[in-house]
Parts: C-alpha cells; sequence; structure tokens
C-alpha cells in the first residue's frame, strides 16, 4: 500500500491530485459521474468581490491539441459564493480551495478576507495571472514589484493557506516566484493559460470576442513542464504543477520536476472522470517502481 | 435527471446527403430515459486535429429497438472524423445533457408547429415523435436551401403533417420557412424550432408578432457541455447564461438576441 498523502505547507492532501480553477465548477457539476471527494483538492471558478458577466460569445475556440478561451472571470461575487455555494460544500470530504481574483490590491484583499471566516475553506489562490480581464489579473502578475505588493497585503489580510498561482507570460517566472514567496505566499500554483490568438482567415476576423485568450490543454505541456522546473529549484516553498496534464503520466513528469501536486483542468472536459484515473494512476506508477510514498518522487527528476 | 458516461455502439451509418449522415448507435446497458431536446457530448474517437467533445441533439430514441439517432452535418475535421465511423465501433458518450423543450398543457387540441432549418432538424423528430406518441397533432415546417439539403422528411410524416420551403424553390414555397403560407392560414398555440440562428430569429420574430407561445434551441460553441467551463454563454433577460445547462432550449421571451 503506498501512501498518497502530500503536504502543501499547512494544507493535506489526500492525493496530490487537484483540480483547476474554472475547469471544475463548484465541483458539484462532477458529482454525477465521480465520487469528488476523492481528489485531493477542488480549486473552484474565479471568484471576485464583485458580481462579473465575463466576455461576450465567442469565448472559446478549439485549437491544435488545446483550447483558447476568455472567459473572463464569470462569477456571482465573493458574497455569493458565502451565502449559495459554500454551504453546499460543506460535506464534501476534500479541501475546497477558492481561486481568488481581483482589478485593484483592495479587491484581492477584501475576497481575502471575507473568506477568513469559512471553516471549511483551508486555503485561497490567488490568481494574479488571468490573461482574459482588462485591469488587475495578469498585470499583478508579469511584475515583481506588484506581484510583491498584491501578496504581501493579502498575506496579512488571509490567515489560511496561500497558494499564488503564477502567469507563463513573462520572461522569467522563476523571479515572479521568488517576489511571492518573499512576500509570504505558503505554495505557488504554475502555469496559468498562455496568451495567445485565433483567426478565422474566411471571415478575416479574430475566433474570440477579445481577439485574444489564454490557452491551455496538452498544447502548453512542455512549456508548463520547463517553468515548474526551473522555479521549483529557485524556491523553497511547494510548487503546484499544472499545464496539459491529461494522464496519470503527464502528473507524475510534473512531480518529478519538482512540483508536490499537480492540477488537472482542461483534461476534465474531455474526461469528468479523469482526475480518478490520474490518481489511480500514480498509486500504480509508484508501486511499480517500488516507490512507498508520492513525495519520493518530488524533484526526482534524474539529469 | 442524471448525467451518464456510455460506451455506445454504431449499428449503421447512413449517408443522407453530401454532408449529413444518420448515425445509429445501440447501447448494450440500455439506453438512459433521454427528453426531446436534449443533447449528447460525443467523443471523437482517433481524431489528433480536434480536441473537445461535440455536441450533438438526439435526433430520435427508439427504446424498443435499442436504438439512438445523431445526425451528422459535417462542417470540420471532428464532425468529418465522426462520419467516417464504422458500424459496430464503439463511440464515447455524455448523456442525457440540456433542459427539454416544454411539454404542451393537457389540451391535445393545441395546434404545435415545430420549425426547423438544415440539420437542427434534429431534436424535432424526436419530439415530434413524443407529442404524436402522447396524442397531440403536431405539424412541421421544414426548410433548406435546396431540396438535395432536406432530410428525414419521410419520418417527420409518420409524425404529423409536413410542410417545405426551400430557398430555390426545388421543393415544397420559394423562401424562407418564415414565408410558408401555412403560417397566414393556421393560427398555431405554440412554436418550436430549431436551425441556424438566422432562420430561429426570424421565426422569434413571428412568433413574438402574433403573440405565440414560442421555444428555440440554440447551437453554441461548447466545451465540457456540463456547465464548468462557462464558454457557451448567451445573453438572456437573467444575464450571461451557459447554453449546455440552463439551455439549449430558451423561451424567446428570455432571450436577448
Amino acid at each position: 500500500m503506498v501512501d498518497l498523502k502530500v503536504d502543501v505547507g499547512k494544507l493535506h492532501l489526500k492525493n496530490p491530485v487537484m483540480t483547476a480553477s474554472g475547469t471544475f465548477g463548484y465541483g458539484m457539476e462532477y458529482s454525477d459521474f465521480i465520487d469528488i471527494s476523492r481528489i485531493g483538492g477542488i480549486i473552484v471558478k474565479g471568484t471576485t468581490l464583485r458580481k462579473r458577466e465575463g466576455n461576450p460569445y465567442p469565448r472559446m475556440k478549439e485549437t491544435a491539441s488545446g483550447m483558447l478561451n476568455a472567459v473572463g472571470l464569470q462569477n456571482k461575487g465573493v458574497d455569493h459564493f458565502i451565502e449559495h455555494i459554500y454551504p453546499q460544500l460543506t460535506n464534501v470530504d476534500t479541501n475546497i480551495i477558492v481561486n481568488v481574483s481581483g482589478s485593484t490590491i483592495e479587491e484581492y484583499v477584501e475576497t481575502a478576507e471575507k473568506l477568513n471566516i469559512l471553516e471549511k475553506i483551508p486555503a485561497i489562490e490567488l490568481n494574479i495571472s488571468c490573461p482574459n480581464v482588462k485591469e488587475g489579473g495578469m498585470l499583478f502578475g508579469t511584475s515583481c514589484t506588484a506581484a510583491k505588493e498584491v501578496v504581501a497585503k493579502v498575506r496579512r489580510a488571509y490567515k489560511n493557506v496561500l497558494i499564488v498561482k503564477l502567469s507563463p507570460n513573462v520572461t522569467n517566472i522563476s523571479e515572479i516566484a521568488q517576489a511571492v514567496e518573499e512576500a509570504g505566499a505558503d505554495a505557488i500554483s504554475l502555469i496559468n493559460t498562455v496568451l495567445g490568438m485565433a483567426i478565422d482567415a474566411e471571415t478575416r476576423k479574430p475566433c474570440l470576442s477579445t481577439v485574444t485568450g489564454g490557452l491551455s490543454g496538452p498544447a502548453i505541456k512542455p512549456l508548463a513542464l520547463r517553468m515548474v522546473w526551473e522555479t521549483a529549484r529557485d524556491v523553497k516553498i511547494p510548487v503546484i504543477g499544472i499545464g496539459g496534464i491529461m494522464n496519470a503520466a503527464d502528473a507524475i513528469e510534473f512531480m518529478l520536476a519538482g512540483a508536490s501536486a499537480v492540477q488537472v483542468g482542461t483534461a476534465n472536459f474531455i474526461d469528468p472522470t479523469v482526475t480518478i484515473k490520474i490518481i489511480e494512476g500514480i498509486e500504480d506508477y509508484l508501486n511499480r517502481h517500488g516507490y512507498t510514498s508520492v513525495s519520493d518522487i518530488v524533484g526526482a527528476l534524474e539529469t | 435527471m442524471k448525467k451518464l458516461i456510455l460506451d455506445l455502439i454504431l449499428k449503421k451509418n447512413i449517408r443522407l446527403n453530401e454532408q449529413v449522415y444518420l448515425l445509429i448507435f445501440s447501447s448494450e446497458k440500455g439506453l438512459p430515459e433521454i427528453l426531446p431536446g436534449q443533447f449528447a457530448q460525443v467523443k471523437i474517437n482517433d481524431s489528433p486535429a480536434t480536441f473537445l467533445r461535440r455536441p450533438f441533439s438526439v435526433n430520435f430514441v427508439d427504446y424498443e429497438n435499442n436504438e439512438l439517432w445523431l445526425l451528422i452535418q459535417v462542417v470540420g475535421a471532428g464532425t468529418l472524423k465522426l462520419s467516417e465511423t464504422s458500424p459496430g465501433a464503439s463511440v464515447n458518450m455524455i448523456l442525457p445533457l440540456g433542459n427539454s423543450f416544454s411539454f404542451p398543457d393537457e389540451k391535445k387540441d393545441e395546434k404545435i408547429l415545430l420549425i426547423g432549418g438544415g440539420s437542427g432538424i434534429a431534436p424535432l423528430l424526436f419530439f415530434g415523435s413524443w407529442l404524436f406518441d402522447a396524442g397531440f397533432s403536431p405539424e412541421f415546417l421544414i426548410g433548406a436551401r435546396s431540396s438535395i439539403h432536406l432530410v428525414e422528411v419521410d419520418e417527420f410524416k409518420k409524425y404529423g403533417n409536413v410542410y417545405i420551403t426551400t430557398e430555390d424553390g426545388t421543393e415544397g414555397e420559394k423562401g424562407f420557412v418564415t414565408d410558408h403560407s401555412i403560417l397566414k392560414k393556421r393560427n398555431y398555440d405554440r412554436i418550436y424550432s430549431c436551425g441556424p440562428t438566422p432562420m430561429m430569429k426570424a421565426v422569434g420574430a413571428y412568433a413574438e408578432n402574433n403573440n405565440i407561445f414560442c421555444e428555440v434551441s440554440l447551437e453554441n460553441t461548447m466545451g465540457c457541455g456540463i456547465g464548468a467551463c462557462l464558454c457557451c454563454v448567451t445573453d438572456t433577460t437573467q444575464g450571461r447564461v451557459c447554453v449546455c445547462t440552463e439551455g439549449t432550449v430558451f423561451n424567446i421571451e428570455k432571450l436577448k438576441w
């Protein structure tokens, strides 16, 4: 029997497989297909201080081995989450983590403060990397100074585990990671989507209403893997790997590169049961290779 | 209704015209309850060029013969690959998804018209059969560019009168569905429609002007089909909502198009 438990700072996960924000709704959307309590952690849809309608249609375009989206943080706001969604999640026996986004530092802080009171929310993931909003979002994640400032202020306002989700749309992601670590983050997750674009040549128009959007799926996996590997060497806090994970082998690759845990995103759209298959696949891998604990493979890349 | 992930076996692949295929599937485990207007998210086998599932309205369900019909119009790499599926192949689907057409009240004498265009006729056959079996007398108005684009007309005729328009006049009345003379002759109580968006908008405008109850089934680019990715939105009086979970069927009063 192998031990799948991992700790991401003070956050205890029954296994290293989580779901990425914006790809798993609030978990309930998937409960017809799987027992969502079996997942290591569920990161719910990006939540903002006030309700957001998101971007106009069309907001998604399938591309080679991936998808480009420009949803734009559609959500009903943090108060709606606390009053209407949180009560439905309290009996789910796993970590429910809220992804928090904002246009200003004050919005991030106020949203995080409101989430402090929720007993069953052990962590938040600060989204400083959304490429699909005009203000804030990625702007905070592409400059060391801005990243440090927002993380430090949220750190003072939020008492539980603080994960910061990084943008790949930078020259040196490791510098941002280190700035975020210095500002008091407990863990970092990477990568968010890669800024991209699609054009319909027949109509000479962009495929998305916003022209550009965020690319996810297996198309970005090599890029994500490289960034996780680079970053994990330069920070002491745990790294959560995200980017095009479709199966257990992909998840294991991220862990070998230095990720303590992973998030599965776009794959949930194609196979709503994929998280369970990945958990079982990791267990099988550990057994086949004679490991007793999943933490044994974290950073075990032989170069 | 519980959503299921099922492997269905393709029994028949019938080419109806240049671009449209009728795929008839069966299920070893039996078919779940599916309501007219609901759809399936179909995984495309062995298709490196595509990535996401493709949504298709259920065209017909025959529980006695264990058959689920999907009407596939080839529009891109995914539908092309699906159209090439050979009988005997296993195809993975998530279903039933979305809401359904709302059923008429008990008044069996209500005049009901189902208006379809192109491959948008798909859910109307299932709904028409359902209404017929429930004792209603639905009628059908089908529009196409040309006679060669008309499909399943004989199937529709099993459940009620069929009126046809073609844009080039090669069959039925020439023009768009909203030009058909039957709309001037009969006062319908309910109209249900599925087809290209401009057609549904015209149908919606006709229904609104004549104060007729009207529901339309929207087509939209979907990521997940289960309300998680928030990609397939449309603007309604209740804000921007997912077509896959709040629809695909909407009363025209709710739509802001």
